[in-house]
């Protein structure tokens, strides 16, 4: 039997073949050019099913180079299943140095956070995203959709804003807040919390987003601007931690999850693993800056 | 005012829409002469065709026909529901009536419907969209001209709402729990509420009960008399033409067989299907 010489390894390099790979990267550049338009790509098959990640994977997996070193957070964390798995199809497949280190990492793929970790300009920053509509609760056609970002026809979203404010007293979306992106086009930043939306705005990384089961690319390039939709009276604004602090570190100026002890007791802590570890460690951290944050007291000093 | 060759607010010229392929005869074998607007020879469906008038400010304007005469089509067309074949329209407040309205792009047909006119529908469903709070309704076409204030949204949206008889508590229930009569007052509050100059009502009254049609009649009437709207008024109801309109353009078959003064028309009718109208009149 002739041994076959030519193939060493059993997949391409980044699993994805050299063509599928350019195709997506053609995408991504016109997604970069027109900040917050969904460009339609291939969305090749995956070893996990659509909606689970493939997105994301799919932009990694296009443009990870030898060098690069990959983090990846499901939620805030480094630990948890869908990172976990991720992280290590990505390692098998690239053999790239895969890191928890925010800082270190030249790639990071995310589930539905942004690090509270300022980003640099050496970065791209990846969302897995479910829904890359945004105006799908307003509007169920495909079609209708299309053509109303084409012609920046906005109208339905901002009613439905003015209807929730009208029924609750605020603007009731928490998660996957609808930000317009470079004044044109309203995008659907992934259902990151509210809190997450300022840190795209002027970020020094290029933010890429990456639907799988919806097949839509799009993007958010450095320095560009990102603003949530709000009101001339009534504002956006974040998540409200005031009256509440990191059991680990008594912070209160980053996202917190709340956790239920054995006893009953309720507790909250910092959501990001890796910053929460430096803020252990007592290593330095440069946090992102926005006006949010800035008009913020943390309850423990 | 006086009206003269420069001070319109709105011409149209040659208006026609064709469903289907037609041929050169098709305009020619269709209309009120053969009672049909069918093409005998490609089977195309003449809409309307060929509809010139100049609408003045402040003038209201009736069109009155049978069903399926092109009456509502005129409006849809120039409301942009709906696509032309060929015909020009002019609209002095844009661009000073030098830009051909009817082959401006989307964004710019939008901005014109936004700020220009106001359209209301036979149907409220139509006009309206009924998973919003009547309220919402108001501020959609706010918000379309650029008001970014929810309190100043809801100032103007129950300024209108009193304007037009609707309680104003119910401003934030849907239009789907209001009566006919309601809706259609809501309809009326949405379309007059950027102010717009000129103003399309497509068989208004029909569908309501004879002390309902009056109020909203009555309305109308009041508001064009208070913001001097300029109105075209599509009915099939002689009576609603008489008590709304100024002049009066009769349609058949997707054509204009006879137009005028209301009155004239009404009293001294010319043309046979005119004569016919009139003498059906209860």
């Amino acid at each position: 039997m002739v041994e076959n010489k030519k193939y060493v390894n059993k997949y391409n390099f980044a699993f994805i073949d050299e063509a599928t790979k350019k195709e997506i990267r053609r995408k991504l550049l016109k997604a970069v050019a027109i900040p917050g338009y969904q460009v339609p790509y291939s969305s090749p098959e995956m070893p996990i099913s659509r909606g689970w990640g493939t997105g994301g994977l799919h932009v990694t997996l296009a443009i990870i180079g030898k060098a690069d070193v990959f983090k990846i957070i499901d939620q805030g964390s480094d630990a948890s299943v869908n990172a976990c798995n991720l992280r290590e199809f990505v390692h098998m497949m690239t053999n790239c140095k895969t890191t928890f280190d925010t800082r270190e990492a030249t790639l990071i793929q995310t589930r539905h956070r942004v690090t509270e970790e300022e980003l640099n300009e050496n970065q791209i920053y990846i969302y897995q995203v479910p829904q890359p509509e945004p105006l799908r609760g307003v509007e169920r056609y495909e079609n209708k959709t299309r053509q109303m970002h084409g012609e920046a026809d906005y109208a339905k979203m901002w009613v439905s804003l003015y209807e929730q404010i009208v029924r609750h007293g605020d603007i009731m979306l928490g998660a996957g807040y609808p930000v317009k992106v470079n004044d044109r086009y309203i995008m659907a930043p992934s259902p990151i919390p509210k809190w997450d939306c300022p840190n795209i705005n002027q970020s020094k990384a290029l933010h890429l987003f990456g639907a799988g089961r919806e097949k839509r690319l799009y993007a958010v390039p450095p320095y560009t601007k990102v603003e949530p939709l709000e009101f001339e009276d009534i504002k956006f604004h974040p998540e409200d931690f005031t009256t509440r602090t990191c059991f680990k570190t008594g912070y209160n100026k980053a996202y917190l999850d709340e956790l239920y002890f054995d006893d009953g007791t309720r507790h909250f802590v910092i959501n990001d693993s890796n910053f929460l570890d430096k803020m252990v460690n007592n290593e330095p951290i440069k946090q992102h800056s926005n006006k949010y944050l800035s008009e913020l007291k943390n309850g423990a000093e | 005012m006086e009206r003269n060759d420069d001070n319109w607010l709105l011409r149209v010229r040659n208006l026609t829409k064709i469903y289907g392929e037609a041929n050169e005869n098709t305009l020619a074998l269709t209309g009120p002469m053969f009672n049909s607007n069918i093409c005998p020879e490609t089977d195309s469906i003449v809409a309307c065709a060929g509809i010139d008038f100049d609408l003045y400010p402040g003038e209201v304007l009736g069109i009155v026909g049978e069903s399926g005469s092109g009456k509502s089509t005129v409006v849809k067309l120039l409301y942009f529901d709906m696509e032309q074949t060929v015909g020009a329209a002019w609209l002095k407040p844009y661009n000073d009536g030098l830009i051909n309205i009817l082959s401006e792009s989307n964004q710019k047909k939008r901005f014109i419907r936004n700020h220009l006119m106001g359209m209301v529908y036979q149907n409220p469903r139509d006009g309206l969209n009924f998973r919003f709070s009547s309220g919402g309704n108001i501020a959609e076409k706010l918000i379309m001209a650029g008001n970014m204030h929810v309190g100043h949204i809801r100032e103007r949206a129950s300024d209108l709402l009193n304007k037009t008889e609707v309680p104003v508590q119910r401003m934030d229930d849907r239009p789907s729990s209001f009566s006919g009569g309601m809706q259609q007052r809501v309809q009326i509050s949405k379309a007059i509420a950027n102010n717009p100059p000129l103003l399309f009502l497509d068989e208004v009254t029909t569908g309501l009960d004879v002390s309902v049609q009056a109020r909203v009649l009555d309305l109308i009437r009041e508001l064009q008399q208070d913001l001097g709207i300029a109105m075209i008024v599509v009915s099939h109801d002689l009576s609603v033409i008489r008590m709304l309109t100024d002049r009066t353009m009769v349609m058949k078959n997707g054509r204009i067989v006879e137009s005028g003064l209301t009155d004239q028309i009404l009293q001294d009718p010319q043309h046979e299907y005119s004569q016919l109208l009139v003498s059906s009149l209860l």
